[in-house]
């Protein structure tokens, strides 16, 4: 009998009950709400039903909070009413509630990791899809709908249909100047946007395991970009190292019991996945998306693609995605230009995202206007602790607070029609940073040195002999 | 509460985009609306309007003849994106019942069914057969959730839906009262949960 997979243990471990038809019932170890949840605290009060474990539930503003005014009376009416009703449906229901005004509040992904709420070997769910950034913790983030964020509410259960497993490879090491973000960004132009669909993913191999805790999560972020259910990095001395002392971590003999536990949790050597792929982590190049589905992506060094040399099934779409972006069939990648930069959100919003932007801009000046929204309050302060703000404003980009901001646009920063955007966010759709916005999506120091250029640009000419 | 439902025999209108995703579906600056006052006119919203902000004539959903679609048939990858469920609601309440599609986000399929709306899975070739029935014109359509079909004209072609989800739309299952029914079970490993592995409850 082969071993299990780190996955398997994990389902084992968190199986309440499997039903006939193949769906488990499995333990939510923590429940993170954001201004979404109305819907499902609507469906709660409609059945009259109590939230079964306020203990493990935990509320955080991100979405639609404001990231240029702290006043709530500038904040635009959506954001005010978004922003109260998670207030008082986390008040009503007794949880602890990261708002507006929390110094720890941040976005979701991030100050998940960054409380120690998020641990390895746990379930943790959000209705959100970008939940499986907490995988980088050896845990299984789900991202579930309305209608499972009123169950989990009212049971602290999720009823789930077992994915199938891909081991995602990157073998060797990333050269100077690419990051988790390309690692992302490559796999999933190689398999198409729902090349993973119906799979919990494990990346795996040298490049991984070098990568901190923060380009982890960007990797695991971006699962969903791929069409997985989730994806996960078995934890290790750095996971540990980073979890050690966070506010909600345990502490005493109970750490220690879970570092014991945290040290055995990794796939077994014989264990079998339904599926694996494999990548050269030396091979891949700094990547750009260059139209509306994420996996429209390509090394900075290609061209565009050219509607007029691909099979008709597939020339259309990309005739669509060029026309929405306004790009010209078959020219070189590098060079287009741009109108502005977002450097933030949960898949590249932490410190070191910021650090390695700060490094490209360090006594330099952009030459488009640009928006920095560090992903938590805790990362702002880290960042002016450190002073990343004064890099990044005397460069004449904007330092913002800290929220999901002009990643999806929801709290008023939106990109304007036609207008193109580097962004370092994890989504390029049609109209995502507003309607008619054109996004490039890209790693935090790309997106600095497409600040410092007007244009779309190899990153790595702009940090020679500064990594 | 809805009812659930085995057949549906509706209007079908090809939508021949590959990756609709639910960003398209709901744009995400109406989501804060109640909902009810209802999603149907945010439906696909910006998709079906041309620059200027005016619904595109020629877009299938805002032809004449679709006034009444009950059913779509799309190419590849429909729902990924966004877990937002919002989409799946914008779809219900403009009266869709049925999506026909080779693939399904999965967050955006498990939505579906638990609002009642059957996320059917064909392969690439089939939703090319029902695209071309379709071409012209919206057709009317027959679902069988049973048998796992769906006919237009002579056209019959067989989908899959998870078997989970297929009886769920079907007996209008609510998981809430399901697991309910557990609920001692939980209550025991919840309590082994606190003894084996305290360290899984957060410290405050
Ligand atoms: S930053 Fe963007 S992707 Fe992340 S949770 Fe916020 S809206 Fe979603």
């Amino acid at each position: 009998m082969s071993g299990q997979t780190l996955f398997d243990k994990l389902w084992a471990s968190h199986a309440i009950r499997t039903e006939d038809d193949g769906t488990s019932l499995l333990w939510v170890d923590r429940h993170l709400l954001t201004e979404g949840s109305h819907h499902a605290f609507g469906k709660l009060a409609e059945r009259g039903l109590e939230l079964a474990e306020p203990s493990l539930t935990f509320a955080v503003a991100d979405h639609y909070v404001p990231t240029r005014t702290q006043l709530k009376a500038q904040w635009n009416a959506d954001s005010r009413r978004m922003i109260d009703t998670l207030e008082r449906n986390a008040a009503r229901h007794g949880l602890r509630h990261f708002g507006p005004a929390d110094p720890r509040q941040g976005i979701a992904h991030v100050i998940g990791p960054e409380q120690g709420l998020t641990l390895p070997g746990l379930l943790i769910v959000c209705g959100d899809s970008h939940t499986s950034t907490h995988g980088a913790f050896g845990t299984l983030g789900l991202g579930i709908g309305a209608t499972e964020v009123a169950h989990v509410m009212a049971t602290q259960t999720i009823r789930v249909v077992r994915p199938k497993t891909l081991r995602i490879r990157f073998d060797g090491m990333l050269g100077p100047g690419v990051g988790a973000k390309d690692m992302a960004l490559a796999w999933i132009a190689q398999i198409g946007a729902d090349g993973a669909r119906g799979h919990a993913i494990e990346y795996a191999g040298d490049a991984v395991t070098a990568l901190s805790m923060e380009g982890r999560m960007t990797l695991c972020n971006l699962s969903i970009e791929g069409g997985a259910r989730l994806g996960m990095v078995a934890p290790d001395a750095i996971t540990i190292a980073y979890v050690e002392g966070r506010t909600y971590a345990p502490a005493g003999p109970h750490w220690d019991a879970a570092v014991r536990e945290w040290t055995e949790l990794r796939s077994d050597e014989d264990a079998d996945f339904d599926a694996e792929l494999v990548l050269q982590a030396g091979d891949i190049a700094p990547f750009v998306t260059w139209g509306t589905s994420p996996d429209d992506a390509l090394p900075i060094t290609a061209c565009l693609p050219d509607p007029a040399t691909l099979p008709a099934d597939k020339a259309e779409k990309v005739r669509e995605a060029l026309d929405y972006m306004g790009l010209e069939a078959g020219r070189p990648l590098a060079g287009t230009p741009v109108d502005q930069v977002f450097i933030g959100s949960c898949a590249n919003g932490r410190i070191e995202d910021l650090r390695l932007a700060a490094r490209v801009l360090e006594s330099r000046k952009a030459c488009v206007p640009g928006l920095v929204s560090p992903g938590s309050s805790l990362v702002k302060a880290q960042a002016e602790a450190e002073g990343l703000d004064r890099v990044f404003r005397e460069a004449g980009l904007e330092w913002a607070g800290s929220g999901c901001s002009m990643c999806v646009g929801m709290n008023g920063d939106i990109v304007a029609p036609g207008k193109r955007c580097a962004a370092t966010s994890n989504r390029n759709f049609r109209g995502r940073q507003g309607p008619g916005a054109r996004t490039h999506l890209m790693s935090p120091a790309m997106a600095a040195a497409a600040a410092v250029t007007g244009e779309l640009t190899d990153a790595r000419q702009l940090l020679e002999d500064r990594l | 509460m809805k009812s659930g439902w085995t057949t549906h025999r509706g209007i079908a209108v090809a939508l021949p985009i590959e990756g609709i995703n639910t960003d398209q579906l709901m744009p995400a600056r109406f989501m804060s609306t109640p909902r009810d006052q209802g999603y149907a006119k945010y439906l696909l919203h910006d998709l079906r309007r041309d620059s200027g902000g005016e619904l595109a004539p020629d877009f299938p959903l805002n032809r004449p003849e679709a006034g009444d679609a009950s059913i779509l048939v799309a190419r590849r990858n429909f729902g990924g994106g966004s877990s937002r469920e919002a989409a799946v609601y914008a779809l219900v309440d403009a009266g869709i019942r049925a999506v026909i599609a080779p693939s399904f986000g999965d967050i955006f399929a498990g939505n579906a069914a638990n609002n009642g709306l059957l996320a059917a899975q064909v392969t690439e070739q089939d939703a090319g057969r029902l695209l071309a029935a379709l071409e012209s014109a919206p057709a009317p359509a027959d679902v069988d959730l049973e048998g796992g079909s769906i006919t237009i004209r002579d056209l019959r072609v067989a989908f899959n839906v998870d078997e989970v989800r297929r009886l769920k739309i079907i007996n209008n299952w609510d998981d809430i009262d399901l697991t309910r029914n557990h609920s001692a079970q939980i209550a025991a490993y919840r309590k082994r949960l606190q003894i084996t592995r305290p360290w899984v409850f957060p410290r405050d």
